[in-house]
């Protein structure tokens, strides 16, 4: 194991407040370390030198719960392909390196402090059409609904999106489209997905647009930097699934709440 | 206090159906009065808190992540337990109750373990519903694998992320309603405290991380759904988060914490590798398949390269010691089993704390190619943490802290012995027993929140008028100031040690002490040690940074704050079962071959310990295990 010395710049901000760069000398970094690692260790000198730690989000730390986020010198997640930041280790860096270190930036992900932003637009994109429709008790059993091999690893495939937002930091645009296009993928391929995904389709780009993110150039900078890999060819296939309903839609007019009916 | 735990009457196999049908019901307009509040929105507390808006209850959902998908459950690789039978191999309800009793070492509530495995077969027909991507056959038909601990395949799974895709089902179901109306959630909000009025848990007391505000929620009931204590050990295969603070805090209100000496450590985790460590990270057991366990036999061998010792002088202890099993005895026996082997000298990596696991043979019969099919993501896992390839060389592993047994007391409704407070998944502690099997672990959770708590919780609520408290009440205020000062406290200590500095101490203390083998001079060094830690703990903990914003440090304060009382329960309870079973191995309780020798005779209960103001002395309360339908037996692996 070797020790590395780097300079850190890193984003310093309150939330609702102009944010800089703060110069920081991490010096004798175990190589063996992860990222995240890395600034504890940062963080550690910093309150033992009476200043306030760097904020950044992080829970399971092993790439699965997608918390995590920061752009390193410049890309999502880091340098390290298919790979989130928490999964990034310091054998990856040389001593002397410079590592920029900044927010997820998009509109539609505020900061809140520091490195930690604000990525509640994704839960409401979910909420306006992100499921099926299915009461607790009220499923056929689970054999009944007979599902082909490919169609279930395609859905396997979007469902392994763990909704960090690297797709939007990425993007110039800040577009959130892979990620919704994994999201209404995985229902929308699967048969169980099938009696709501107009419904699905219109709600959740329309909550998309609402929210503030950006529109899709196809330039799949978000794929390259998705630690998934999830592909976009789910765009495609949103793409389509949203030109037909609203097209349907334009024709059949806009298709009611059908609970209730009182 | 006697405890009731309300099993039903009748058969085993007619316990849930007959309770179920006596169950008191509340008419569907009378429901929307009530609000329960759920706390966790991992699978227990995502199903439950969806499941109970869907039958027109209000539901107010809190978790202190950024969203409800990133609650713990998400990492959970493996599979999901139910007895479908669809492998034709002979499974059954009652073949699956019975597995989970005898993994559980006979510790476990013979009750709720048959409720939950007939509840099983509903889980996975749920999930299909709801779009979950499990693993299918050619045909369209469901796959399955199977797991440690049983000799049918009946484990549902879904690539190596079984976890995530069922907690994003049980998120979608959530979304939907709060789409709806029905649930109010509350992300990046922590509770700090339960509020208890007249004897009834009635509300709770909250932090929102981003803005600091602390606030105070009223409900007709209380769920906690919050996971459970093994980053009491600091370093685990559990998230940063998780914590115990929530059942910690219900306890010092009056709920019993039962069995907390149960934890489970999992043999197969990647080593630590230095003192910045800050979690550990699991390598599915299913590697244990085509991997073979070893250690060199000469403890001078240990620092060569794993190439350079020869066959002969190799110990694959697994095989030796356990020739029926071999590398797949169960998780507490090979954890136990690598210990042993580095306390002997003869661990490898740094610090002498790690085993070999290697794939060379199996490379070499099936090719690489195979191999990496089987085991290629977590190959690459391994590679990308350890900088190693595990096709070049074996991978080493060593044991860390997984899951935890024991939790909060919950009787066959799920309600603590406190009122109105409702225990959910990992946070309780009725359906595992001393030691968890594999795959079992998601079914509990969404066992407990699809299709217990929404019938177990109308008897409690039938009895209660509903809204009849607000936060008006002055216990509720009461609760906040003690909240508030709690805070004021941590950010004005001005001590000179950080948070992380006290809970790593803590849990290196915890680990030697109260780890994989416990003995009775240590646990009793360790009840010593954890008072004066505490005490330095108040003294100079540093907080810096206000409590008006967020502040990752001041959370941090306010959980490894409860670690430190409830670390000492963990040891009392450690030290007063004399006996070892399943993953509380106490070192005077063993056979002459090493293995876990149980004391039915006096230890066949579950101990419900209730706070009495003092640390040191807590009360023990005990329920009497019956085993009517599984006879009582040594776990033999040989």
């Amino acid at each position: 194991m070797s020790l590395l010395n780097l300079h850190l710049k890193v984003w310093r901000q309150n939330r609702g407040q102009p944010g800089h760069f703060q110069d920081i000398e991490a010096k004798d970094i175990p190589d063996h370390a992860s990222f995240l690692e890395m600034m504890d260790i940062v963080n550690e000198r910093l309150i033992q030198a009476g200043q306030e730690p760097v904020a950044f989000d992080h829970d399971c730390r092993e790439g699965i719960c997608g918390m995590c986020s920061m752009q390193i010198n410049g890309i999502p997640h880091g340098p390290e392909k298919a790979t989130t930041t928490c999964q990034l280790h310091m054998r990856k860096f040389r001593t002397g390196d410079t590592i920029w270190i900044e927010p997820f930036r998009a509109t539609a992900f505020p900061v809140i402090k520091d490195l930690m932003v604000d990525r509640g637009a994704f839960d409401r994109i979910q909420q306006a059409g992100g499921f099926v429709t299915v009461r607790t008790g009220a499923a056929p059993d689970a054999n009944a609904i007979l599902i082909g091999k490919e169609v279930a690893d395609a859905a396997m495939d979007a469902a392994a999106c763990i909704g960090c937002g690297a797709c939007v930091a990425a993007c110039k645009n800040a577009s959130a489209m892979l990620f919704v296009s994994a999201k209404a993928g995985q229902l929308n391929s699967l048969p169980q997905g099938q009696p709501e995904k107009d419904r699905r389709t219109l709600a959740m780009v329309r909550q998309m647009d609402k929210e503030g993110f950006g529109n899709c150039t196809n330039q799949y900078e978000c794929e390259a930097s998705c630690p998934k890999e999830i592909s976009v060819r789910w765009i495609t296939k949103l793409n389509r699934d949203y030109a037909a309903a609203a097209m349907k839609e334009a024709f059949v007019g806009r298709q009611e709440s059908s609970d209730g009916g009182e | 206090m006697p405890l009731d735990s309300k099993i039903p009457s009748g058969p085993m196999a007619m316990k849930w159906s007959k309770h179920k049908q006596d169950s008191k019901l509340i008419n569907p307009k009378n429901k929307r009065k009530y609000t329960v509040l759920v706390v966790g929105s991992g699978l227990a507390g995502s199903s439950a808190a969806a499941t109970l808006s869907e039958l027109g209850y209000q539901v107010k959902c809190f978790c202190f992540q950024d969203s409800a998908r990133r609650a713990h459950s998400i990492a959970a690789q493996g599979g999901i337990n139910a007895a479908k039978n669809y492998q034709n191999d002979g499974d059954s309800v009652h073949r699956l109750f019975y597995d989970t009793v005898k993994g559980g070492d006979f510790r476990a509530r013979e009750a709720n373990v048959h409720r939950l495995a007939e509840v099983s077969v509903n889980i996975i027909d749920q999930c299909v519903a709801q779009g979950v991507p499990f693993a299918r056959e050619y045909g369209g038909g469901l796959a399955n694998r199977s797991f440690g601990g049983a000799q049918v395949s009946r484990t549902f799974y879904a690539r190596g992320q079984t976890g995530q895709q069922l907690l994003l089902g049980a998120y979608s179901a959530l979304n939907k309603e709060i789409n709806r109306g029905g649930v109010k959630m509350y992300p990046r909000t922590e509770m700090l405290d339960v509020v208890v009025i007249d004897g009834h848990a009635k509300g709770i007391i909250t932090r929102d991380l981003v803005t600091g505000k602390i606030e105070a929620h009223a409900g007709d009931a209380v769920l906690l759904c919050t996971g459970g204590y093994g980053n009491v050990f600091y370093l685990s295969t559990n998230a940063m988060g998780c914590n115990v603070t929530a059942t910690w805090r219900a306890h010092k209100k009056g709920a019993y914490f039962a069995n907390p000496c149960y934890t489970q450590i999992h043999p197969t985790c990647i080593p630590v590798s230095g003192d910045y460590q800050s979690k550990l990270t699991l390598m599915s057991e299913s590697l244990r398949n085509d991997g073979r366990v070893w250690v060199p036999k000469n403890a001078a061998d240990c620092g060569k390269p794993p190439h350079q010792i020869p066959e002969e002088a190799r110990d694959y202890y697994l095989e030796r010691k356990y020739p029926s099993f071999g590398n797949l005895a169960p998780r507490d026996i090979s954890s136990r089993a690598a210990k042993e082997a580095c306390d002997d000298g003869r661990g490898v990596g740094p610090g002498g704390r790690g085993v070999y696991l290697d794939f060379a043979e199996s490379i070499q019969q099936f090719g690489q190619k195979t191999i990496a099919e089987r085991y290629g993501n977590l190959f690459d896992m391994y590679e990308r943490i350890t900088g190693e390839s595990a096709y070049k060389q074996p991978m080493r592993i060593y044991p860390a802290v997984h899951y935890t047994m024991g939790g909060l007391w919950v009787d066959y409704n799920l309600m603590s012995n406190l009122p109105g407070l409702h225990v959910l998944g990992e946070a309780n502690f009725s359906d595992h027993g001393a030691n968890r099997l594999g795959a079992s672990a998601l079914m509990q959770g969404l066992a407990d929140g699809y299709f217990v708590i929404p019938t177990t919780i109308a008897p409690y609520l039938v009895t209660q008028k509903p809204g009849s408290i607000t936060t008006e009440h002055p216990e509720f205020k009461k609760a906040l100031e003690e909240s508030r000062a709690r805070t004021h406290r941590f950010l004005n200590n001005k001590g000179k040690r950080s948070v992380d500095s006290f809970h790593r101490e803590l849990g290196l203390l915890v680990w030697d002490k109260c780890g994989m083998a416990r003995d009775k001079a240590g646990l009793t060094e360790a009840l010593k040690r954890i008072p004066e830690l505490r005490e330095e703990f108040w003294q100079n903990v540093l907080v810096p940074g206000s409590g008006e914003a967020a502040n990752p440090e001041l959370e941090k304060a306010g959980r490894v704050a409860d670690f430190m009382e409830f670390a000492e329960l963990l040891c009392q309870d450690a030290l007063h079962r004399e006996e070892s079973c399943g993953g509380h191995f106490r070192t005077e309780h063993q056979y002459p071959d090493g293995e876990a020798r149980r004391d039915d005779e006096n230890f066949c209960y579950a101990a419900a310990w209730e706070y009495t103001g003092n640390l040191a002395k807590p009360t023990l309360n005990k329920e009497p295990l019956n085993f009517e339908e599984v006879h009582l037996a040594v776990r033999s692996y040989k």
